[in-house]
């Protein structure tokens, strides 16, 4: 049971897609799965986890778009857009129609999923640098039209509050109600993806991504294939939305401007293109480094600058080291935190007897 | 919409051009950069604010004249444009469109933090040695700080068409941009250019830093000019110096009538909006822009 292989000994394609590859995979999850299902909310003080609360929320916004931009390899730029369209969609639901959650999420994630739709049509024509900055523009133009028609936003600079959801009668008011809450969301997505990308859907993704014109020769549909992936990472995105609106309990176009989409492609590029595992990781990292950073100069800040500039100092600094994190991991680590971590699991999978 | 007003149109209409000329400007930079080696700088912005953050910065701390002040940010950026091309960009050749496409993201977010860290976050003003009077021209009046960055964007324009059409260096460029492989078996040091080509943008940039930062002010906010380039050259074609120029007067021209006769009626922003509009049109029917070179693909 406790063992690792000691050799590749797959005989079926189904064995070699097997979502646990062995039992110990299986051990693994179950392990982690109690850590965080568990442990985790039973022990855990309120500011830790609403930290986590944070990141689960990125899990699910940075799975849909590695979806897109890593297994598909269509750069977007216009995340925040959708998760715009999801969080506007579910508040408008919420607010003016008292929808529950059940209905108000998959709502935000279908209107998301539609536009993404409709953002992806370019796709058929133009790819790379052109299909990025076509994203780009429609990240712009979805943030100019929510914030400027009065009744999906409320009027400009407006926001909405959103109540947060109630669950069989009970309204989620502590962290730690909506840690659970949103867990179940996070597993929902990894397994979703998971699942996803080893079925006919994500192997088409992959083979567009992988050579474009060959996929087409092969017979994949691009124009489908493409359209799908730009409606299931916006789906993803606009549910990511809707729970970052309901935990926050507002609706503001600020929450979802072009730095949110750099943010998130970040989180994509730094845990590593084309992985769910690095999606995570992605998410954890790129959702931690302010508040370290935030941590650590208030800790130590005062031996480099002086307080006053402090409130100045921290966001730009994040910049900085975000921005000086990106490029770092493209130039040094492209495939980003997902390869080191498999570094570390290879080199101890034949530890201590490495040849 | 407002009554139509002779010299209303008029004068939205000249606002447009001298603003659309420096809009151009700033495409400059980036279609330098895509010409030559065939990188997409999501940077330009930031690129154009660290420049105006540079010459304001020398007025203010070492309260040198503005001749210095705009040598030191030319001088400045063109060892930045050097210095990226050898740290972020060299080890990227040869990687897939989007590595690069994050790695100037990246860029833009170190520059924007770094700049703010360096010199702080107040605005700051480049005051051009020039009579603030507007310019009377027909019916019309234009503000100084206009026709300048409009002259100065003509003057580079026509001396960069220049440079690629008939110096070697640029002729040199344009065999690097065509095809690296066959620029290399003809003896050209490829990796020079793409370093040449990034300290000129550099240079374009400061210009574009200096007018920019003397009509808007130099902070933060004034990256977000870059974002205006990409109407900019997907209108005119990513690799075309004259593309920059038409692209250019398109978008200023478009976006100042739009926001003259649209924006009581939306409610202002307009000017943010309608050049992206314009762009997907573009991307949808023509994605190579006006004067863009189409690309074949093959397997």
């Amino acid at each position: 049971m406790f063992h690792r292989e000691a050799g590749i000994f797959k005989t079926s394609y189904a064995a070699d897609m097997a979502l646990y590859p062995l039992p110990i995979a299986r051990w693994a999850v179950a392990v982690l799965a109690a850590f965080f299902v568990v442990i985790v909310p039973l022990t855990w003080g309120d500011y830790p986890l609403s930290v986590a609360n944070l990141v689960l929320i990125a899990i699910v916004g940075a799975l849909g778009l590695n979806i897109l931009v890593g297994y598909t390899g269509q750069i977007s730029i216009g995340a925040g857009a959708f998760m715009s369209v999801g969080a506007y969609t579910a508040a408008n639901l919420v607010v003016h129609l008292h929808a529950p959650f059940w209905i108000a999420l998959p709502a935000g994630g279908l209107m998301a999923a539609l536009i993404g739709a409709i953002v992806g049509i370019p796709s058929l024509r133009i790819k790379g640098i052109y299909l990025a900055i076509a994203t780009l523009a429609a990240q712009l133009i979805i943030e100019w039209t929510i914030n400027h028609v009065q009744w999906i936003s409320g009027g400009v600079q407006a926001s909405i509050t959103v109540p947060r959801p109630s669950v069989f009668g009970v309204k989620l008011v502590s962290e730690r109600q909506i840690y659970c809450f949103l867990m179940f969301f996070v597993v929902l997505a990894i397994v979703a993806t998971l699942n996803l990308v080893r079925s006919r859907i994500g192997r088409a993704f992959i083979a567009i991504r992988d050579q474009d014109i060959a996929a087409e020769i092969i017979g994949i549909n691009i124009f489908k294939y493409k359209l799908y992936a730009f409606a299931i990472s916006s789906f993803f995105a606009g549910v990511t939305g809707a729970l970052e609106s309901y935990y926050l309990g507002i609706a503001n176009y600020e929450q979802f401007q072009i730095d949110v989409s750099i943010d998130y492609l970040a989180m994509v590029i730094i845990g590593g293109l084309g992985s769910v595992l690095g999606s995570v990781f992605g998410a954890i990292f790129v959702t931690l480094l302010p508040i370290a950073t935030r941590w650590f100069l208030e800790a130590s800040g005062g031996i480099f600058f002086a307080q006053a500039d402090m409130l100045n100092v921290i966001p730009n600094l994040r910049l900085v080291i975000f921005g000086g994190l990106i490029i770092f991991f493209l130039v040094v680590e492209p495939e980003g935190l997902n390869r080191l971590w498999r570094n570390i699991r290879n080199y101890f999978r034949v530890w201590p007897f490495s040849y | 919409m407002p009554e139509f007003d002779l010299r209303f149109t008029l004068y939205l209409l000249t606002n447009g051009v001298m603003i659309g000329l420096m809009y151009a400007l700033i495409a400059l930079g980036f279609v330098l950069i895509y010409k030559a080696t065939d990188a997409i700088n999501f940077a330009q912005g930031e690129f154009v604010m660290f420049a105006g953050f540079i010459a304001a910065g020398a007025a203010e701390y070492i309260h040198a004249p503005f001749w210095v002040a705009a040598l030191l940010a030319i001088g400045g950026m063109a060892a930045l444009g050097f210095a990226l091309e050898r740290v972020v960009l060299r080890p990227l050749i040869g990687r897939p469109v989007i590595a690069v496409v994050m790695a100037t993201i990246g860029l833009a977010a170190v520059l924007r933090g770094g700049a703010v860290l360096a010199f702080g976050a107040g605005t700051r003003a480049i005051s051009l040695p020039i009579p603030d009077d507007p310019i009377p021209l027909g019916p019309v009046t234009l503000p100084p700080v206009e026709v300048v960055g409009a002259t100065v964007s003509l003057l580079f324009l026509a001396g960069f068409t220049w440079f690629f059409l008939k110096s070697r260096t640029g002729i040199a460029m344009r065999a690097v941009a065509d095809s690296q492989q066959v620029a290399m078996a003809m003896g050209i040091n490829v990796r020079r250019y793409f370093a040449f080509a990034w300290a000129m943008a550099g240079i374009v940039s400061a210009l574009g830093g200096i007018v920019w930062g003397a009509m808007l002010g130099v902070d933060n906010q004034l990256a977000l000019v870059g974002l205006k380039v990409f109407p900019v050259v997907i209108l005119g074609g990513l690799d075309s110096i004259i593309g920059a120029v038409v692209g250019g007067l398109i978008v200023g021209i478009v976006e100042n009538l739009a926001a003259g006769y649209f924006d009581p009626i939306v409610g202002g922003g307009t000017k943010d909006f309608v050049p992206y509009l314009l762009m997907i049109i573009v991307l949808m029917v023509r994605p190579e822009g006006i004067f863009g070179r189409r690309r074949i693909e093959r397997v």
